[in-house]
């Protein structure tokens, strides 16, 4: 075995500067490399999120601005991706909402219109919901069933679904509350949270461009 | 109260007289499952019946195949375990199948894998329940609505506990005030008419059970007393801060599960302390942490989940008030 | 010391998980499924094995009274390492695992073989005892997750096998966790005993 190097102050430094030059040097690298991948993958979260809720079908660009809407406990910046198409017209927009009363706390979702106003889709982006329970909103209001062809289709008759809804006509609170939604079973306050974000997504929806570029 | 009295620890009792408490305690929860079966029929009846068959049966395996020991399962204390455990669920129809895993894990579990009776730290039969209300907390909140006498179908509606339509409400921003007209009558409350666990909800038929064991002496006053005076005053103080958010008192302690618990869960021998001082504290413990959780988490009820806790510091309580020694 | 002993040790008589007890908080906070205890595993292994290397190598320049800070310092690398690749290549994996990963830096095995084998022994051995203790704590995090999985959600390795039912949501939740890691740890070492 090799002799060991001894305890003096210089030795000490010596190794830990060394030692620490060169996992810096080995960090830096590494973060090179995968700084590119990381961003995309972020990118492409997002980008897959925007797609999932917007209408199927159509071809679009994607912008995206920040929209300030007034909640309970004062305001909230939400960002809203408006797609058009290739002549300017309105294809739907997507709105990260989210609401702070959920079982375990902020409920966030991407909610999905068409250029009605009619709810074309939501992906929930995070939750801490109990598992079993609440966190089965992320497939819960888009109920799908086996249609006569075998394919699996949304089910938009069933009263847990939102799909096609559209705030302004239909009300998205749950049935207890005087609503039209069926709420999770034993998730009533995952269920309001959920509803609440919706209604939050939909104002954002109606808010102006410009004044929601100006406040931007 | 002589048998508690004399024993230091460690806490060996002879065989008769485990027996002969444990069968006593069975016959005082008589009256609770007459009034169960009175009000949720036939399901009542087989949830307890399947829940005391399997506690049987998974002491006698476990003692069997893996302790390999003589078998004790006629000692009482598992068909005590099966009854309670039965008496803390809902009287669905589910649960009479479910109750069979709720009776594994309570005997398994919480029971046998500490040596099985006088070994374990926690009740079995709550260990039982946690664990459903965790694992199955849809069957375990769907309340079978109470109809008349002897209902043969009771699934075809489902109401909610008192407690927790109060929860409900209040968390959805309405007052005291606009929710009491829709509770049950007092009088019904005391006499067992309303929603919930199926042992739980007839105070009468407690308190006749729980005055059996007194004069028995099997169960001290102490540990009840404490709880539910804890429960009412601490709620009564609540109450009469804001009678808007907070449930008056007498209503506090008739519904849910306090009184079920403060007679025959907290005062499990094995499980709560020894001494009258330990046994004090004990029942205050159990009272405040219900009332906490009741108000301020997130499950309407906490009687469970506060004796559980009080269970974890029983060691602590008997080092704490060791019993007297006449030498000094 | 032979290859032999070191291979028997991590996987089965000093296994992290079952006999040295070590790194509870990654064991129960990530096997609420069989392939998330399985990534960790691996994950942990990578960085173990790694940091064991390096340490034996520096283990005669790097001063005594500074060791503990030079160990930290190449194991937080690694794991640092392992967490840029992971969210940048494997983004689903790093959804559910990015919160632990972070916190493979305390796990008490990477030090603790660090401190305990590598900075004695020779890199081959060192590389060999990072790789085994690293797979025996893989094997056992796997276990744990199939059981827990299993039990909770009602699926093997995500196929679900139970038909849209509910699993035992004790199980995937932490008290399941410690129960399981209990129940699992007194099998295993009666079996161990019995042997």
């Amino acid at each position: 075995m090799a002799k060991k190097a001894e305890s003096t102050l210089f030795n000490m430094l010596l190794s830990l500067t060394l030692i620490a030059l060169v996992a810096s040097l080995a960090l830096a690298l590494v973060n090179n490399a995968t700084k590119g991948p990381i961003e995309e993958v972020n990118k492409a979260k997002v980008a897959e999120a925007i797609k999932k809720v917007l209408p199927e079908g159509k071809k679009y660009t994607v912008s995206a601005d920040t929209v300030t809407v007034k909640m309970a406990k004062g305001d909230a910046n939400l960002v809203r991706y408006t797609a058009t198409d290739d002549d300017g017209t309105l294809i739907g927009k997507a709105i990260e909402s989210f609401d702070d009363n959920g079982f375990g706390g902020r409920l966030t979702a991407m909610v999905g219109f068409d250029a009605e106003g009619n709810i074309s889709g939501y992906e929930i982006l995070g939750s801490s919901e109990t598992p079993g329970l609440g966190a089965k909103a992320d497939k819960w209001f888009k109920p799908t069933k086996v249609d006569n062809d075998g394919n699996m289709v949304n089910d938009l008759e069933s009263g847990r679904n939102v799909l096609g809804k559209n705030p302004s006509i239909n009300k998205i609170s749950v049935k207890k509350d005087g609503g039209e939604i069926d709420a999770i079973t034993g998730s009533t306050i995952t269920s309001r949270a959920f509803c609440r974000l919706v209604e939050t997504a939909y104002t954002a929806f109606n808010t102006d461009t410009e004044k929601g570029d100006k406040e931007q | 109260m002589k048998l508690l009295n004399v024993s230091g620890s460690p806490h060996v009792h002879s065989d008769e007289s485990t027996k002969k408490i444990m069968w006593r305690v069975n016959l005082a929860l008589v009256p609770s499952l007459l009034v169960a079966i009175a009000f949720f029929g036939v399901n009542a009846l087989l949830i307890s019946i399947i829940s005391v068959a399997s506690c049987l049966l998974f002491q006698w395996l476990i003692e069997k195949f893996i302790m390999k020991v003589p078998s004790t399962i006629w000692d009482g204390s598992a068909v005590v375990t099966g009854l309670l455990l039965a008496f803390n669920v809902p009287a669905t129809r589910e649960m009479i199948l479910l109750v069979i895993i709720a009776a594994l894990v309570a005997i398994g579990i919480g029971k046998m894998s500490f040596g099985g009776l006088g070994k374990n730290p926690f009740n079995p039969a709550l260990v039982g329940r946690v664990f459903m209300l965790i694992s199955f907390p849809v069957q375990m909140t769907t309340w079978p609505k109470v109809g008349g006498w002897f209902p043969v179908n009771v699934d075809a509606t489902t109401g909610a506990t008192p407690l927790g339509m109060i929860k409900e409400r209040l968390k959805n921003g309405e007052n005291l005030s606009e929710i009491m007209p829709d509770m049950p009558s007092l009088c019904d409350i005391f006499m067992g008419h309303i929603g919930g666990s199926l042992g739980e909800i007839s105070a009468l038929a407690i308190l006749i059970g729980a005055i059996y064991l007194l004069c028995r002496k099997i169960i001290t006053w102490h540990i009840p007393v404490s709880f539910i005076a804890t429960a009412f005053i601490f709620s009564g103080i609540l109450w009469l801060c804001n009678d808007e958010q907070f449930i008056d008192p007498l209503t506090t302690i008739l519904t849910g599960g306090i009184m079920l618990g403060a007679c025959f869960m907290a005062t499990d021998m094995v499980t709560s302390p020894m001494t009258k001082g330990g046994q004090l504290i004990f029942g205050f413990g159990c009272g405040l942490l219900t009332i906490i959780i009741r108000n301020w988490g997130n499950y309407p009820e906490g009687v469970s989940f506060a004796i559980l806790l009080m269970n974890s510091v029983t060691p602590l309580l008997n080092r704490w008030f060791k019993p007297k020694r006449f030498a000094n | 010391m032979k290859a032999k002993d070191i291979i028997k040790n991590g996987l089965i008589k000093e296994n992290p998980t079952w006999v040295l007890i070590l790194g509870m908080c990654p064991t129960l906070a990530t096997t609420t499924s069989a392939i998330n205890g399985l990534c960790m595993g691996l994950a942990t292994t990578f960085v173990l094995m790694m940091s064991n290397i390096v340490i034996s190598l520096l283990k005669s320049v790097v001063p005594d009274k500074v060791r503990i800070p030079c160990f930290i310092v190449v194991i937080a690398t690694f794991v640092t390492i392992v967490q840029m690749v992971m969210q940048g290549f494997i983004p689903d994996l790093y959804a559910s695992l990015g919160l632990f990963i972070p916190l493979i830096v305390v796990n008490c095995i990477v030090l603790g073989r660090a401190e305990a084998f590598a900075s004695k022994n020779n890199v081959w051995h060192s590389f060999l005892d990072g790789l085994f203790m690293g797979l025996g704590f893989t094997w056992a995090l796997t276990l744990l997750g199939i059981v827990r999985e299993a039990l909770g959600a009602g699926s093997f390795f995500g196929v679900n096998f139970i038909g849209g039912a509910d699993g035992m949501l004790l199980f995937i939740l932490a008290p399941g966790g410690f129960i399981c890691l209990g129940l699992l740890m007194a099998l295993i070492n009666h079996i161990r005993k019995t042997k």
